[in-house]
């Protein structure tokens, strides 16, 4: 009993450092006066007092609006089309959706600066060229092209959660209405779409959830459009000198938003009344569309064409152009960018060495520490096991932004100091990525029945053996899937990177932010490629490895 | 506290098992012989499977003790963990490790016993042999089928020759016909070895085919301990005689030295045991104990004669399910008839009723 009270002290102490304290801090922080350390509600008075504070939270709210009711009129009728119909080029459009899944946002910013900026950009000169006009209609740099950009990478999560809604209701249930009459029309608007509807529902918020968290998009797009959101505001209340009280006054709505909305989401996938979510797949008949086929092919390419055929075009023309504005000719074609990044530049080597060192160690500790307490907590081998279960399914619900903030509140001060180290990413990334951990590991113990620990216990062996020859090779396959999923987005975060970096500890995402002012795109493409080709690689391994729906499991935590 | 007979291997004394408000085992008592194959047979929920977790080490008693060779192994604040036992036991899910090969599940309990490699190697086949299963010394179990799965697994709990062998409804996940071979298959491994066995199942024709005696569970309580024919011929709780078999059941007043049913009466001197029957009395009496006859029988001196008729049948294939109503009194029999013995519905019959198989219960 001694050593398993031991163990649980251990977690206890390691969610501390990861989650209780960094939260703690932050919500002790945002009270605190700086200077003589008493209790205050002055913080909270400065980050609400001006209007431009207040505007900028506004405008967070409603680019998440707009973004969740794109995200919806892109992803559903798309999940719609391959899910219940006969549409050709299924499996092009899952590929690109993929893909998109794989551009990391603020490199689709970047294209889309080159597809959308004014007058200089693709979309523009192809149309000051087609219509003689003098100047081009589009202007990335606004607050509809923040909602663009945003909600071209939210659209897959819709996607995601409707087509497996949708893939749940059996054809059965159409034949019901259609046998009383019902047309096709009248069947998708009063039986599949309202079957479907807390799926979409989900999807919404998660989407509306992603667009008020994102840093690195905004900070793009939305600072030299001279506007603000929250997430912008709170990198500028970092500005030197860092006003921490403040910033951690101002992610409260945030943090407090983002809590009640993923309890709102969770009751409406838990709600039961759907029936459709709880029975039998039954038999399913796709919708022959006829002569609709292709203008619903149409409208896929056109938002995976947005989101990433468009994107990768004009990064890879960037990449490997001398000048991007020179277009696409053979003359123009170079090595010498990507060759700057990978070989040539010391700050570049290191910021990929950092990438891929902080991103394995983060996954190694986010995966031990999920791993045990799973564990801990199926075989109910400490009191209170469900309470490390929720501890370490917290950070779900923490914007990384807000995460960030608090170990930086957290950890630049005694007793532990990790800010200036690597240690304070590694442990934020752990952190960040802690429930994608969990939620497998989780999975991964559930599979694995009780009884084939018994049965080595019976046999005359210990707890110990039954891990070290039973469990762990069980795990091992699992494991590696788990291990790619918390690494691809560790390596690829900004938006708590960017508030915890320090000069000796850049990772490639923050560098290509960075680089970001000095209007280099040819540069920031080839880090951005250099990303992708890294995700693509490991997502190929992990569909080796663990199998093919390995990265819809990471949507479904 | 009574003290077991020193013969008894395995005794549980008054264990009781609660999970916080519901008492999952309820004072259960039982002792087995060495050597004896003793069955659990209950419905689920019954306690029967938290009754072997208990004695296989992995639950603790909330009261009462097991004893294995007169030593406590079980009591709610020491008890023994499962790998100091010397048990094995055969889990509903076989829980044959699928890394490991044939060979290797069924090795492992002599690899941590510590045996030299030659004697596991040499046990192992031996024992192989014995389930038929040697042929398969080195696939690994997700190429085998049920059937095969669950050899192994016999032959892994066994080979360890193990004090206690504990089977939990080792045989609910394989088909019909397969879970009719292995039902033989078990009791010929115990012919072989004699090992003290503990099998927990809810199927009664598993338990009838395994078992020296059976130990019947409801509600977390043992209703009866006895032979299989015993416990069929003479239920002794309502529950026992519904749960094992089909049956019915009368009520009946004892007046003086009649025995009066709902419209008949026995003689109390034609029971087996007369003197003990007192007051108002259930009989549970087995539709195979009753017989049709055209014509009024010669009543032999146990039985009872009556008229009735018959009211429903069904032709089972191997035997006449009928339901037959007494002339007297609102009385409904299940009877069961062999095949050639046919009557139709609405046909006026004699029932001929042996007071000597009808078994007083308690409720």
């Amino acid at each position: 009993m001694d050593r398993s009270r031991l163990i649980w002290l251990l977690f206890v102490v390691v969610l501390l450092v990861l989650v209780v304290n960094p939260l703690a801090r932050l919500f002790w922080v945002s009270l605190q006066d700086p200077q003589s350390g008493a209790l205050t509600l002055a913080n909270y008075l400065t980050a609400f007092g001006r209007w431009r504070y207040v505007e900028a939270l506004l405008n967070s709210l409603l680019v998440g609006l707009a973004v969740g009711v794109l995200g919806i009129v892109f992803g559903v009728p798309m999940a719609w089309a391959v899910s219940r119909t006969d549409m050709p080029g299924k499996g092009l459009v899952w590929a690109a959706i993929l893909g998109t899944f794989i551009v990391p946002n603020y490199l689709g910013a970047v294209a889309w600066i080159l597809l959308a900026g004014p007058n200089a950009g693709w979309l523009n000169r192809v149309w000051m060229a087609a219509t003689g006009a003098g100047a081009g209609p589009f202007n990335i740099y606004s607050m509809a092209g923040l909602v663009l950009v945003i909600a071209i990478y939210s659209y897959p999560y819709v996607f995601v959660f409707t087509r497996g809604a949708l893939d749940l209701v059996s054809s059965e249930m159409d034949d019901a209405a259609t046998t009383l009459g019902a047309g096709v029309v009248r069947r998708t608007l009063r039986i599949t779409l309202p079957l479907t509807l807390p799926a979409i529902l989900a999807a919404f918020i998660v989407a509306f959830l992603e667009a008020i968290a994102l840093f690195g998009v905004p900070a793009l797009i939305a600072l030299p459009a001279r506007f603000q959101v929250m997430t912008t505001m709170l990198w500028q209340f970092f500005e030197f000198p860092p006003k921490v009280e403040v910033a951690a006054a101002y992610s409260m709505p945030l943090l407090a938003i983002t809590v009640a909305l993923f309890w709102l989401q969770r009751r409406i996938i838990a709600r039961k009344g759907y029936v459709a979510l709880t029975g039998k797949g039954g038999e399913r008949r796709l919708i022959r569309l006829g002569r609709w086929r292709w203008p619903m092919l149409g409208w896929c390419v056109f938002v995976t064409s947005l989101s990433f055929f468009l994107p990768m075009i004009v990064v890879l023309q960037a990449a490997f152009a001398k000048a991007w504005g020179r277009g696409f000719s053979l003359d123009n074609l170079t090595l010498r960018n990507v060759a700057f990044v990978l070989v040539d530049q010391r700050a570049t080597q290191t910021a990929a060495w950092h990438t891929f060192v902080y991103g394995s160690a983060a996954a190694l500790i986010a995966l031990a520490v999920a791993l045990a307490i799973a564990y801990v907590a199926h075989r109910r081998l400490v009191p209170l096991s469900s309470a490390l279960t929720y501890v370490a399914m917290a950070p779900f619900v923490i914007p990384g932004i807000v995460l960030a903030i608090g170990f930086y509140a957290a950890y630049t001060r005694q007793p532990l100091v990790l800010y200036g180290t690597a240690w304070i990413l590694i442990l934020a990334f752990a952190t960040r990525f802690l429930p994608i951990a969990y939620a497998n590991s989780d999975a991964a113990i559930r599979a694995i029945n009780p009884e084939l620990e018994d049965a080595v216990r019976i046999l005359g062996g210990s707890r110990a053996l039954a891990l070290r020859r039973v469990v762990t090779p069980l795990l091992q396959r699992g494991l590696a899937g788990a291990f790619i999923l918390v690494f691809i987005p560790a390596t690829r975060e900004l938006s708590s990177a960017i508030f915890l970096y320090t000069t000796g500890t850049q990772v490639l995402s923050v560098l290509l932010f960075d680089k970001s002012d000095e209007g280099n795109f040819e540069m920031l493409s080839s880090i951005g490629l250099v990303l992708v080709v890294v995700t693509v690689a490991l997502v190929m391994l992990g569909f080796r490895v663990v199998g093919r729906d390995f990265m819809l499991r990471r949507t479904s935590t | 506290m009574v003290a077991a007979p020193p013969a008894s291997k395995l005794a549980l004394r008054e264990l009781t098992c609660r999970f916080g408000t519901v008492t999952a085992v309820d004072r259960a008592t039982l002792a087995l012989a060495r050597g004896e194959f003793v069955s659990l047979l209950g419905p689920s929920g019954c306690g029967k499977t938290t009754t072997l977790r208990m004695i296989a080490g992995f639950l603790d008693p909330t009261e009462g003790t097991i004893e294995l060779d007169g030593r406590v192994i079980s009591a709610p604040a020491r008890s023994l963990p499962p790998e100091k036992r010397g048990m094995s036991m055969i889990f509903q899910s076989y829980a044959i490790w699928p890394n490991m090969t044939v060979a290797e599940n069924v090795g492992f309990g002599l690899e941590v016993r510590r045996l030299p490699r030659a004697e596991i190697r040499d046990k192992v086949d031996r024992i192989l042999d014995v389930v038929r299963m040697r042929a398969l010394r080195d696939r690994y179990p997700a190429e085998l089928s049920g059937g095969q799965q669950q050899r192994v697994a016999l032959a892994r709990a066994i080979v360890v020759q193990p004090d206690v062998l504990l089977l939990d409804e080792p045989l609910s996940n394989l088909d019909a016909n397969l879970r009719d071979e292995m039902r033989y298959e078990i009791r010929r491994l115990h012919d072989e070895f004699h090992i003290t066995t503990v099998y927990v199942t809810h199927d009664q024709a598993e338990a009838m085919v395994t078992s020296d005696r059976i130990a019947v569970m409801n509600a977390g309580r043992i209703e009866q301990v006895d032979e299989p024919r015993a416990l069929y011929a003479r239920p002794r709780t309502r529950f026992v005689a519904g749960f094992i078999g089909r049956t019915n059941f009368l009520e009946a007043d004892v007046r003086g030295d009649d025995v009066v049913f709902d419209g008949f009466a026995i003689p109390r001197a034609r029971f087996a045991d007369a003197t003990a029957l007192r007051g108002r009395v259930t009989f549970s009496l087995r539709p195979q104990s009753v017989h049709l006859h055209r014509h009024p029988p010669t009543p032999s001196d146990r039985a009872a004669v009556l008229p009735g008729r018959v009211v429903q049948r069904a032709y089972l294939g191997e035997h006449w399910d009928y339901a037959v109503r007494p002339k007297d009194g609102a009385l409904q029999l299940r009877v069961t008839a062999r095949p050639h013995e046919v009557f139709e519905v609405d046909e006026s019959v004699w029932l001929e009723l042996d007071a000597a198989q009808m078994s007083p219960i308690a409720d």
